[in-house]
């Protein structure tokens, strides 16, 4: 059994059907890249995953490590170590970064029975991992994304997922919106944290960002379902031929 | 107005012509102060209480909430109550049952730059202020005040002196339910430094009402933060009015945070009567159950070049009810005014209620004003972004929520105070549950 099973789901929003019995597994200490043109699904699924609502899924189940998380509201989820880039991350006014991610770690720590974390620890967690993100402090003193960049929300949201210490990383569109030095320092954040313990789901829609972050796997999705699967050559195919093909293959 | 063409008074209204028949003589105050509480009163009797149909009063409208008027309440000691903000160090004097009491007062009355008067006797006094003189006095329930005013204090901050304390105007209600006038005077000369919190303390349970009445005199340069704190017990009525006259130079903030009472009606009025006064005019209102709380607000810029800042925000559960009127006129002479107005609500219910009117009356052409109002509920995108994040919704909200009135706090500029309220925000989350 994969780490992550996604199997058969259908997803509805707004009466809308989005996904259509999309079959997927990503394994630990993997990283799955997911792509497809705009409309496929990508972005569903990774909301379906840390359970936004108004997705309605009408069938399939997702099981992660054994487990079908469907039924767990998205904080649960987040403690059970799943985890979502946002392709675009929201401003929280007024609440402090250092704050938010303090909280949020708590939170997830006192749900898995887990004693706080101290904070000369918590500081230090966040001090390293900051500064390899180029994240000052004054930025971890501002409220969350307040006033950001779009290349400082994304590496925000690399900040986050490494204090957090997810088991499923999903990361919707990471590089869009990123220059090409923003988008190597957030390749090397993710980078940073492959672990043989951990599972990332690498949503995108060109085939650039996975020069820098190299997938084991690489998925292609059209029309809500996986509609090719393969290495990480399947990515340059892509690129050289588009998703014409995929996208008349499904209709 | 002649009589028939008003409707019968009210069991209210009928009370207190009786009570001023009965206590007038009684009253403190000689010569001029009762010729100024018949006058008051005769202007109170031809209007009756304020109601819906009078625009200024159309969202509280006090024939209907005023069902009954109290009795005068009666002097008594102040066990039990503590006054809000009692963790911020400051200089407390007790206004118990509408009444200045010097022995549950803590003021330094050795700062030589602070003059502490029970207000009769200021009143009996020349003084360069003259009582009753401050933007609002022609309000009704000021009339009323006046008519009634019990008891209270006058404080002169001399010339140049700096305050490092805050002074507190620590008005306490104890007893049975009864009504209370008090009315302060504060007059903060040129250069003067002080922050000065007024609160409003008494016991749930009682429905105790209150009609006070701040007169606020800002001189040149001076540099005021007055921070009022509303935590009256659960079926009190409380109506506080804040007339305020700032002059050149001056540096003015005011801040009015409300949890408590049934129904609160808080009132500045403000009038900028000199050139290059910097104002920030803002406040926190965080309610639920059935409370009703109105922040009206008047500001007049009579001179040019001031600014001023009107900021408010209110959270509401239950089928609590909350009023922000914000009205900025700008004279015509007033030239180079900065004004702008915004007040925002966060209803955490579908039966709570939110009513934001502000209006510009603006006579000046070289000006820059703008107003901006929104009411809501949580933003869903917020709340999911945290608790993707691993925080439970209810924490989540209480976060988001916390951060919503933060963001009004952040206008207290004494750290003190500030926390305080912070945690007095915290603590009303908390009982939500």
């Amino acid at each position: 059994m994969s780490f992550l099973e996604v199997k058969n789901l259908h997803v509805e929003v707004e009466d809308k059907k989005i996904l259509n019995g999309l079959t997927l597994s990503a394994e630990k200490g993997q990283v799955a890249a997911i792509m497809g043109p705009n409309g496929s699904g990508k972005s569903t699924l990774a909301y379906v995953l840390a359970g936004k609502d108004n997705y309605k899924v009408t069938e399939g189940e997702v099981l992660l490590n054994g487990e079908n998380i469907l039924e767990m509201s998205p904080d649960e989820r987040a403690a059970k170590g799943v985890f979502l880039a946002f392709q675009y991350p929201v401003e929280v006014p007024g609440v402090a970064t250092m704050t938010f991610l303090r909280t949020a770690l708590n939170a997830q720590r006192k749900t898995r029975g887990e004693a706080e974390v101290s904070t000369p620890e918590f500081m230090k967690l966040v001090r390293d991992t900051a500064n390899h993100l180029g994240i000052s402090q004054e930025m971890l003193r501002r409220a969350v994304n307040v006033g950001f960049s779009g290349g400082e929300k994304k590496r925000n949201e690399i900040l986050q997922m490494a204090v957090l210490q997810p088991n499923l990383a999903v990361l919707d569109e990471t590089d869009s919106g990123l220059d090409i030095d923003a988008l190597k320092i957030v390749a090397d954040g993710v980078n940073r944290l492959r672990s043989p313990e951990r599972s990332m789901v690498v949503i995108t829609h060109y085939q650039r960002l996975l020069n820098y972050i190299v997938p084991d796997v690489v998925h292609v999705l059209a029309n809500g379902r996986v509609v090719k699967s393969g290495g990480k050559e399947l990515a340059l195919e892509l690129e050289a031929k588009g998703y014409a093909q995929f996208q008349g293959e499904a209709a | 107005m002649s009589a028939d063409v008003r409707a019968m008074k009210t069991p209210a209204e009928q009370a207190l012509s009786s009570a001023f028949a009965a206590t007038r003589c009684k009253l403190p105050g000689k010569g001029a102060i009762v010729a100024l509480r018949d006058d008051a009163f005769r202007r109170f009797d031809a209007s009756g209480l304020p109601h819906r149909r009078i625009e200024e009063w159309k969202y509280t409208d006090l024939r209907a909430l005023m069902r009954e008027a109290k009795p005068l309440a009666e002097p008594v000691g102040s066990k039990g109550v503590v006054p809000a903000l009692s963790g911020v160090e400051a200089n407390r004097i007790a206004i118990v049952n509408g009444r200045y009491e010097p022995g549950w007062s803590n003021i330094d009355a050795t700062d030589p730059g602070i003059v502490l008067s029970e207000l009769f006797a200021f009143a009996g006094e020349e003084t360069d202020y003259r009582l009753g003189n401050a933007p609002g006095k022609d309000d009704i329930a000021v009339s009323l005040n006046t008519a009634f005013m019990t008891g209270g204090v006058a404080l002169r901050i001399k010339k140049g002196a700096r305050i490092s304390k805050p002074i507190q105007l620590a008005h306490i209600f104890s007893g049975a339910a009864a009504a209370t006038y008090p009315r302060c005077v504060v007059v903060v000369e040129k250069g003067a430094q002080l922050t000065l919190i007024e609160s409003f303390d008494g016991p749930s349970g009682a429905g105790y009402q209150v009609n006070s009445v701040l007169e606020l005199v800002i001189g040149e340069g001076a540099q005021v933060d007055h921070v009022k704190v509303g935590s009256d017990g659960d079926a009190a009525l409380r109506i506080s009015t804040l007339g305020v006259t700032v002059d050149a130079k001056a540096n003015y903030r005011d801040f009015a945070f409300t949890t408590g009472g049934a129904v609160v009606r808080n009132q500045t009025f403000v009038r900028f009567v000199r050139e290059g006064t910097e104002a920030s005019i803002s406040g926190a209102t965080l309610i639920k159950g059935r409370q009703h709380v109105d922040n009206t607000l008047v500001i007049e810029h009579a001179a040019g070049g001031c600014t001023s800042r009107e900021r408010f925000r209110s959270v509401l559960d239950g089928e609590s009810h909350s009023i922000f009127q914000g009205k900025i006129v700008v004279e015509p002479h007033a030239q180079k005014t900065d004004a702008k107005m915004a007040s925002h609500a966060l209803l955490l219910s579908d039966e709570a209620e939110a009513d934001n009117k502000p209006e510009l009356e603006i006579f000046a052409d070289d000006v820059q004003c703008g107003h901006g109002a929104t009411a809501g509920a949580l933003d869903s995108s917020l709340k999911f972004y945290l608790m993707s994040r691993g925080i439970p919704e209810k924490q989540a909200e209480g976060l988001l929520i916390q951060a919503f009135v933060g963001e009004a706090i952040e206008e207290v500029a004494n750290e003190g105070i500030r926390e305080s309220l912070m945690q007095a925000a915290i603590n009303w989350l908390n009982t939500r549950g």
